[in-house]
């Protein structure tokens, strides 16, 4: 007995962790699963009922807009973010004085939670006292930034927000990147008369792909998974011009008490992220076992 | 005088390129400080408007500067007003934060850091397997979870709880802190433990003797990271909480949100900076270890 347990010590200390992974992970997304083919309401059923509410959830206004606004959500914070981080990070990489402060005052956002950071941009943001007021006290009377009560321009607020919290860490993805390359590439590169600019664009940014590839995922990963930024901000208004995903999901489930939808809601989500990191889980172990 | 034709036009050469060092040095700077003044603007706005008064905050902009020291809306946003209904304040959701923040820092660190152990120096077949298994916790959408973990915590009896809150974010930290733990412990050399158990020393024993004492930065990234993520999150806590049991960042959403009289930006701003004080203290001083998790976190896997 006492040997069996000597001899099983390890895997018994790691059982917590692998039970609890199983069931608060593994199992609750099956159950997640199974759920989007019941047609629950208020609470669960359990007799299935087929792709009902995956066809219900695509013939609503709602998630289509949810879905839309993804989309352009997570195009344009893919882009800034991505040409923010590298400028800052390259500019940065010129030896320059105070880079340590520099660093820590674009990064800070990355501390605040989206509740803290939204509330700010929502008050910098409104229209009676906010940018526009500053602008028209300053002289432009016709100065109009209203995008937060505005249908069409409202998710663009979002992005704004967004781009503002997230560039600080692309920077220090590619910091990180730029500074592992050795110095010897960069001189000979330099000695066989490649301006920097030549040393940037042909060279080093090439072989930042794995850091360009890393921050795609993360990326996407943050976008679709934002939930408190827009709460914070636009609670999805005005109306539901900015409802994401995320907020339809919980909505769904806790506001209409549609767990079935709302079921149906999460495993496209849950799909929608599998299909980014799967590829990446894979190829970042591989890369593991090459070495 | 061919020769000295050659080096002044030589020389002019230089001197153009060092002009245009110059100027491209100052354009660098130009930009960052650019981009250093976007970062710094709201936090900025988020002081200053919470130094003013209502009055100067219509009269004056965004960035105009505070009459004096004005905490009164500080005092209301972190005490009340101190008359009964409809006075929320912060104080109390400060410390459910804390007390659940620190609990559940300490247990999804540990149970990381022994899986983390038992993964690198006790290795089995199937191992990667198992890594690649917690990993994927991860990178799951919560909202996948969020129905079931209702559920759950309603049939456990801790609905509505600081303790609840505890179990939901011990679980879903020990993906990240096994892998940070992993990360490290991989690269400790396997040959220490291998003679310490030629000696004769134990399971526990190594860890303890060994392994702990050198963990100390990959403890204090774990704990910043963990802490940073807990005491920010807001999903877990909007969903299986309401009421006197809420953390900070649902109670400072409620409070911005409630339109029971005149918008108070002031103490708006008073309390967005109160809720993100402890993350930003930690940030400032232990920059370097929260950089390293965000980056280890999201680059090795």
């Amino acid at each position: 007995m006492f040997r069996w347990l000597e001899k099983n010590l390890p895997k018994i200390v790691m059982a917590p962790a692998v039970g609890l992974i199983g069931w608060f992970v593994y199992g609750f997304v099956l159950w997640t699963l199974y759920i989007s083919f019941t047609n629950s309401k208020i609470l669960p059923k359990y007799e299935l009922w087929g792709f009902g509410q995956y066809e219900k959830l695509w013939a609503s206004r709602k998630w289509l807009i949810a879905v839309d606004n993804l989309l352009i959500f997570t195009a344009l914070f893919l882009i800034f973010c991505v040409v923010i981080g590298i400028i800052l990070a390259i500019f940065l990489d010129q030896k320059i004085r105070a880079e340590g402060l520099l660093r820590t005052i674009y990064l800070y956002p990355m501390a605040l939670s989206f509740i803290v950071t939204g509330t700010a941009w929502k008050w910098i943001l409104n229209p009676t006292l906010g940018i526009q007021k500053m602008f028209r006290d300053w002289g432009f009377e016709n100065f109009t930034f209203d995008w937060l009560v505005d249908r069409e321009m409202a998710i663009y607020t979002i992005v704004i927000a967004g781009v503002w919290q997230s560039a600080g860490f692309v920077m220090a993805l590619f910091l990180a990147g730029l500074r592992s390359v050795e110095d010897e590439i960069v001189k000979a590169a330099k000695i066989d008369g490649a301006s920097l600019f030549t040393v940037y664009w042909k060279i080093l940014l090439p072989m930042m792909r794995p850091v360009f590839f890393t921050s795609f995922v993360i990326l996407v990963h943050i976008s679709i998974k934002s939930y408190d930024l827009i709460v914070a901000l636009t609670q999805g208004g005005p109306g539901i011009s900015t409802t994401m995903p995320a907020l339809y999901m919980t909505q769904t489930a806790f506001h209409k008490s549609q767990v079935g939808l709302s079921a149906a809601s999460a495993m496209m989500m849950f799909m929608a992220v599998a299909a980014v990191i799967i590829p990446y889980l894979y190829s970042e172990l591989r890369r593991e076992n090459a070495r | 005088m061919q020769d000295s034709l050659k080096s002044t036009s030589y020389h002019r050469l230089e001197q153009k390129s060092k002009y245009t060092n110059i100027f491209l040095r100052w354009f660098l700077y130009f930009i960052l400080i650019l981009f250093a003044s976007y970062f710094i603007f709201p936090l900025y706005v988020m002081i200053v408007t919470s130094l003013k008064t209502m009055e100067e905050i219509r009269q004056g902009t965004l960035l105009s500067w505070p009459s004096g020291l004005n905490l009164e809306s500080w005092a209301v946003a972190w005490g009340g007003r101190g008359y009964g209904a409809g006075d929320t304040f912060l104080r109390p959701y400060f410390w459910n934060s804390i007390k659940m923040v620190v609990p559940a820092v300490f247990f999804s660190t540990f149970i990381g850091a022994m899986t983390g152990y038992v993964l690198t120096k006790w290795r089995f077949k199937g191992d990667q397997w198992v890594f690649l298994f917690l990993l994927f916790g991860c990178f799951i959408p919560f909202q996948a979870i969020l129905l079931p973990m209702a559920r759950t915590l309603g049939v456990l009896g801790i609905s509505n709880s600081v303790v609840g809150l505890v179990l939901v974010h011990t679980v879903y930290g020990i993906p990240f802190t096994t892998l940070f733990f992993r990360n490290y412990y991989v690269s400790v050399p396997t040959e220490l433990v291998k003679a310490a158990r030629i000696d004769g020393a134990g399971f526990f024993k190594i860890f303890f003797k060994i392994l702990l004492p050198i963990s100390a930065p990959i403890i204090v990234v774990t704990i910043i990271w963990q802490f940073t993520q807990i005491w920010n999150d807001f999903l877990f806590g909007s969903t299986f909480s309401f009421g006197e049991a809420a953390p900070i960042q649902v109670a400072l959403n409620n409070m911005v949100l409630s339109s029971t009289s005149v918008k108070e930006y002031n103490v708006d701003m008073a309390s967005a900076i109160i809720a993100g004080i402890p993350t930003l203290i930690v940030y400032v001083l232990a920059g370097k270890y929260f950089i390293r998790g965000l980056t280890s976190g999201a680059v090795k896997g």
